[in-house]
This record gives C-alpha cells, structure tokens and sequence, in this order.
C-alpha cells in the first residue's frame, strides 16, 4: 500500500506517494530524477550513493526511502552554486584530477564534504582512513586523496 | 526487496503494540544489516516497525559508574561523544572502527547488539566490560544475553532500549578487520574490571564468547606478555574463505595481546 513520504531535498521540499520498499537511493534517481546519484554495487559497499541525511554522510541504497521522512537530504546537485558555480571541493576534484571515469565521484565529493567539516585540515592519513567506505574501481586514490586535502584548504 | 506493511513507531510502547499485532514482523533500527539482507531476500518480513522517530532510545547519559547508551544511537553518536572517550576510551575505539563512516552515521547499538551477528563488534564490548542489556520488558546480563549464532535471549517482540556499561578501570579493543566487509574476523575487547580482567572473543567463533585461560592470566598481571604465548584451541572455531580456525586461534591471542597494549595506554 503506498505511503506519503515527504523530505526536503537540496533546499526544496519533496512528496510523493510510494510503496514502502522504495530504497532511498531510487527515489532519489527515479522519482525526483536527480541522477547524479550513483549505484555501484547496490550492496552497500561502494559508497557511489552517498548522499547527506541531516547532515551526515550515509548509503542511500542501504535505506528506505522511508526513513528519510522528514529529514534534510543533500545530493550531489546541491553542492554546486545555482548559478553553476563549482563548490571548491568539486573544483579541487577537477583541478586535481581527483577523477578516472568519474563513476564514484559524486559519492567521494559527499563523502569528502562530510569528512572536512569534522577534519577541517586533513591528513593524508585521516582522509584514506575516513574514506574507506567509497571505492575507486579506476583506483585512482592518489589524486582524490590530493583533491580533498586541497579541497579541505580552498 | 518482497513488499512489506509499514509501520513507524512514535514510542517504545507504540513499537512493542505494533510488532505484537503484526504476524511476521521485524524491528528496524539503523537497518544497516536487515535493509541489505532484505534486498537480497534472505529476509522478508510481513511487517516492519522503524523505531527511527522514538527520541527515547537515543542518547548517551552517565549514571554513576556507567555509561547509558541508547539503543538507537548510531555507532558514530558514540565515537565521537566525549562522555563516552572519558570513561570508556576503548568503546569510542570500537564504534569508530564499524563498517565505514556512512554504516556508522545509521548504524545503531540496538540493533547491532540484538543481530548478534558472530563478526559484530559491539558484543565483545557487552561481554568483556560486563554490561546490561535493558529491554521493554526487563535487564538482561550480557553474559546471559549473547546465546548462539544471530541468537539472543531476546523473546519475540522484545525491544532493547538501553546498554548500561560498567566503567571499568581501564579497557582496550583490538580487531583484525576483513579488508572488504570491515567486520572482525577476530576481535578481542580486553577489560581490568570491578569484577576482575575479562576478555571478549568476536569474529572468531559462532558467537562472542570470553577466554577463561588469558583472563585468569591478567588477573595476575595485566600486561600483554601475560597473555601473548596463551595458544588459543581453534576447535571451535570459524573457518571460511578469509581464514581457517588456526588462523583466527593464532589472532586470537596477537589481538588480545595488542588490545592490552591499547588498554595501558589508556586511549
């Protein structure tokens, strides 16, 4: 039977009518269209889906849509400026090279934003161990880790 | 995922109503383990009551000699809490070191601890520092809680609200992490207790279970050459593709050993 979920995602609020199954991660690809949200291994173990909920970096496809209800979502379209600007992690992500074929990217940016709020200057050390729950098929760790550190700094 | 009826609880008493009515019902707390098994239908329960909106069940108090964590804090509420990294150093240790950042901003000590799944991180903690489980119904001793693989002295229905954790005198936490999964194929919480040392094994056999011979051996001497050359038996132990038993039997006892070692230096 379905369920009327509401949520505020990016600044703007959202509803639908949905079946209680729907995980997170295709409402918010499917519904609301907001594709730059990724699955990688739909197992909860790439991190391609990360995505903020109330300000915390989580796996969208381990969840429910459901247990978003309410909450303040962010995805990866929020980050930039309304006007196209690049936020300066994503800016670091490009000045770096902090990307291959760029599938994991938006979850690392996500992953990244979380990481510095709590480490506002971190180590090479702390910025590997932090994102160990998103995976690089290119494995291009190197340059992403160098992305977020300058990122961190801008 | 099979469908399924939702129902969000607005109380502990609202959520122990609705799992009674339902006919096969499961409690979801972070979800971080019953979302995926569900995905891949290995669950498929009939009902789901999310315990997500019952603000009771979160938080972290100190009471007296021990720490009061609600069963709906996330692994990451308790790393980073600083009532937590004063009394109990070696417990921020292990809810920093679950699954990875994002598991740990939904997972939830509830619902790690009533999973029990033999490589959890959370029931060595329960065993070693001699902890309470505190349920709707009543208060469950750690060492009568943990009862078999993915098995509980849980009846159907029965809620964890709380764990009250003894402070003890000093504890340390030590795991081998698979690479992949980032669980414990063996992981040894090692506690100077009130009650004497203790020593809590995860990951190595089909449910946490504690080490009589190293804890005699700390209550001797609380050091990590007491309980380094302590051959662990790999009888009953766990084999499969990340390790055989005499692997995780020769873990057992580094870990122990480092886990000391982390313990006297006190963070």
């Amino acid at each position: 039977m379905p369920v009327r979920l509401s949520m505020t995602v990016n600044g703007k609020p959202v509803s639908a009518d949905i079946e209680p199954r729907l995980l997170l991660v295709d409402f918010i690809r499917d519904t609301l269209r907001l594709t730059g949200t990724h699955i990688g291994c739909d197992t909860a173990q790439c991190g391609a889906c990360t995505i903020h909920l109330n300000g915390n970096a989580v796996k969208s496809c381990n969840m429910l849509a459901l247990q978003a209800q309410g909450a303040q979502v962010a995805t990866i379209e929020g980050v930039a400026k309304p006007d196209g600007t690049m936020h300066p992690m994503q800016a670091a992500f490009r000045d770096h090279h902090g990307l291959q074929c760029g599938f994991c990217t938006p979850g690392m940016v996500m992953s990244a934003l979380d990481l510095v709020k709590r480490h506002p200057n971190p180590s090479e050390e702390t910025i590997r161990a932090e994102l160990d729950g998103n995976l690089c098929r290119c494995t291009g760790y190197h340059n992403i880790v160098k992305a977020v550190q300058a990122g961190a700094k801008a | 995922m099979h469908s399924f009826n939702y129902h969000k609880a607005s109380t502990v008493a609202d959520a122990a109503a609705k799992i009674a009515a339902s006919s096969d019902g499961k409690l979801l707390a972070g979800g971080q383990t019953l979302i995926a098994a569900m995905k891949m239908r290995l669950a498929a329960p009939a009902d789901l009551v999310d315990l997500g909106g019952i603000a009771d069940l979160r938080g972290i108090k100190v009471d007296g000699g021990n720490i009061v964590i609600g069963a709906m804090t996330t692994h990451a509420e308790v790393a980073a809490s600083k009532d937590v990294q004063k009394a109990i150093p070696a417990l921020t240790v292990l809810a920093g070191s679950i699954g990875d950042r994002m598991v740990r901003n939904m997972g939830t000590l509830g619902g790690s601890v009533a999973n029990n799944d033999p490589a959890a991180d959370y029931p060595a903690a329960l065993v070693a520092l001699g902890a309470t489980v505190v349920t709707n119904k009543r208060k469950v001793a750690a060492d009568q809680f943990f009862t078999g693989m993915y098995e509980t002295a849980l009846e159907a229905g029965e809620i964890i609200t709380s764990v009250s954790f003894p402070v003890p005198k000093r504890a340390g936490y030590m795991k081998f992490k698979n690479p992949a999964s980032r669980y414990a194929m063996v992981g040894v919480f090692v506690a100077e207790t009130a009650g004497g040392a203790r020593v809590a094994v995860t990951g190595a056999g089909p449910s946490v279970f504690r080490q009589a011979e190293m804890e005699k051996a700390l209550g001797k001497s609380f050091s990590p050459d007491a309980v380094a050359g302590i051959k662990v038996p790999s009888g009953e132990l766990n084999t499969d593709i990340h390790a055989s038993a005499e692997y995780r039997a020769h873990l057992v006892s580094v870990m122990a050993k480092r886990a000391v070692e982390q313990a006297l230096a006190g963070k």
